[in-house]
């Protein structure tokens, strides 16, 4: 490669790199100034004081950012369990029995993949609120389970590549099917989970509108919507507001860093289904 | 669903026949929690939908007016109904641009490269963050006098600072603009992701023949990511037909940036019309099931197997 091609190409990198990164490092250097401060310097300048964490506790108590965390812990666990049980029930029904209609359910779950959740949420809310579920964690729960048909691919597509004769071989040795399941199909899924943990996992976490229709309640804030609530009475306090969009930032940031290559390939294998 | 369970027993009997008796039950107790969610949260919903579409109702009232074609009609007429389907427009635009940047970089990234990793980090990194916290990201950096206006008095462009979101003939813009920031990483990590499965000998082989960088793009890289290229251009068609987080968490809708789902959402939940906001449902629904299914046609999908 010619020098000037390849000083272009680093050039490129280095700028989608400062195009990346700003927008996310003036709002950090904003999250550690106080307000006489921010006002004062423009948003290029770093702070004054590096260890000044006064915004990110206004942000955690005002926000009441605990409880965000837990509320999203809570929900992100039990439908994370429920996908996974759910997903791999279905799966291990549909790769290994021979069942009338089994073309049809497939043929459901393949056309559901095409509806966009955002499409159907004015009846989904009549449902979940004809089932009590409105202003509960269980609205998030049951639809984060009940939409996610991604999921149930990777399982089936993973579990073909299992070979029947593991099966077989425990058939013989008097396992019933629940046991094949438990004992021998579920811990070879253990890559398949790992990638429905990981993408859905960010979904959950990431997600605004499920939880902004549903659980208005205060005391039942994820951390979307309680950061989304910073919008209006903080709109002259952008400290405030860095701190507390840098707090839910920071645990993705050290996911991403833990996790990279599995978040590649569960990003791969998730979209290309 | 009771009515659905009813319908699966005789299904369960004919299968008693076929199979040993000892496992005749199993398959659809395994089956029915996955497909008891999937009718409860996805086709009876959609079903209700089509049914409310027709008829006047405030999602409280016990009756519902049948009004036959009436909201389909205000959708199509009302120009605030279907003004907002321009909106879309903006975001497919800026989906070619996210295609096009991912691309370049992957094909960049797929050649030896000093700091690869760190790259393809930095690129991808967006897509993996809380759309609230993207939104509120990109507010500070459209202010007034914010970060935008600041670098770009830096590099002397200081005549073209705007209000970013404040100005009508801007604000989509500004707010298609972010949304590249937040996915292009994603087209990117897919790209570089088919790049590389390509296999190595296939470009040592080319440059034993001579080929440069150029002909290898065109004539082993190209062909080889043709298929999550066109797959990407058309989730980049329902994608900007069903814009919500950025323009409702940014601007909610103001200036100019209302799109479809926002207005849906307050059709329904704010002006509690759910017939009228059903009726705009089921024709955004059908509009990407057709773009779906003209996705199917010019591009068979050989990789769904499931049978």
């Amino acid at each position: 490669m010619s020098r000037v091609a390849r000083a272009a190409k680093y050039a490129s990198l280095v700028l989608a790199s400062v195009i990346v990164l700003l927008p996310l490092v003036v709002l950090l250097f904003a999250s550690f100034k106080t307000h006489e401060e921010y006002s004062r310097t423009g948003s290029l300048t770093p702070p004054e004081n590096w260890f000044n964490f006064d915004n990110f506790v206004t942000a955690w108590t005002a926000g009441d950012m605990f409880r965000g965390f837990l509320n999203t812990t809570l929900i992100l666990v039990v439908s994370l369990a429920g996908t996974v049980a759910v997903g791999t029930l279905a799966a291990y029904a549909i790769s290994r029995f021979v069942f009338p209609f089994k073309r049809l359910i497939l043929g459901l779950f393949l056309v559901a993949a095409l509806v966009p959740g955002v499409t159907t949420q004015v009846a989904t809310y009549q449902i979940v609120k004809s089932m009590g579920l409105v202003n509960t964690p269980w609205s998030a729960i049951v639809l984060f389970m009940g939409t996610d048909i991604i999921s149930i691919y990777i399982f089936i597509q993973f579990m073909q590549s299992i070979p029947p004769s593991l099966d077989q071989a425990a058939m013989i040795d008097g396992a019933s099917r629940f046991t094949i399941y438990r004992r021998v199909i579920l811990p070879l899924m253990k890559p398949a989970i790992a990638t429905v943990v990981i993408i859905k996992g960010i979904a959950v976490y990431n997600e605004f509108y499920i939880p902004f229709l549903y659980m208005r309640s205060p005391d039942l804030n994820v951390i979307s919507t309680a950061l989304f609530k910073f919008k209006g009475p903080y709109g002259a306090q952008w400290e405030t507001i860095a701190a507390c969009t840098m707090i839910v930032i920071i645990p993705t940031v050290v996911i991403f860093l833990l996790l990279q290559r599995f978040i590649y390939n569960g990003i791969t294998a998730g979209a290309t289904k | 669903m009771t009515s659905q369970l009813v319908e699966v027993r005789p299904a369960v009997t004919a299968g008693r026949r076929r199979r040993r008796p000892k496992f005749k039950h199993y398959p659809w107790l395994y089956v029915a929690p996955a497909l008891i969610l999937l009718l409860t949260f996805t086709y009876v919903p959609v079903g209700n939908m089509l049914f409310y579409s027709f008829h006047k109702w405030d999602g409280l009232d016990v009756t519902m007016d049948p009004v036959g074609f009436g909201n389909y009609v205000k959708v199509f007429t009302d120009e605030r109904y279907w003004r907002v389907f321009l909106i879309s427009l903006y975001y497919f635009a800026a989906s070619f641009a996210q295609i096009a940047i991912a691309l370049y970089f992957a094909v960049v990234l797929s050649f030896e490269t000093r700091f690869r990793n760190l790259f393809k980090g930095i690129l991808f990194f967006p897509y993996l963050l809380n759309g609230v916290a993207v939104g509120f990201v990109f507010l500070y950096l459209f202010q007034p006098d914010g970060t935008l206006d600041t670098v770009l008095r830096l590099v002397g462009l200081g005549e073209h600072t705007k209000l970013w979101l404040g100005d009508p003939d801007v604000a989509n813009l500004s707010l298609a603009g972010t949304s590249v920031w937040r996915f292009t990483g994603l087209n990117f990590v897919l790209f570089l992701g088919a790049i590389q499965s390509i296999p190595g000998e296939i470009y040592e082989a080319a440059e034993i023949d001579g080929a440069n960088r150029w002909h290898q793009f065109w004539h082993i890289i190209a062909p080889g990511i043709r298929r999550i290229i066109s797959l990407s251009f058309i989730l980049a068609i329902s994608g900007s037909l069903s814009v919500f987080e950025i323009p409702f968490i940014m601007t909610s809708g103001a200036n100019g940036t209302r799109t479809f789902v926002i207005q849906a959402y307050e059709t329904a939940f704010q002006f509690r019309q759910i017939g009228l906001a059903s009726a705009m449902a089921v024709v955004l629904l059908l509009l990407v099931l057709l773009v779906t299914w003209i996705q199917r046609r010019v591009l068979p999908d050989e990789e769904v197997n499931l049978s």
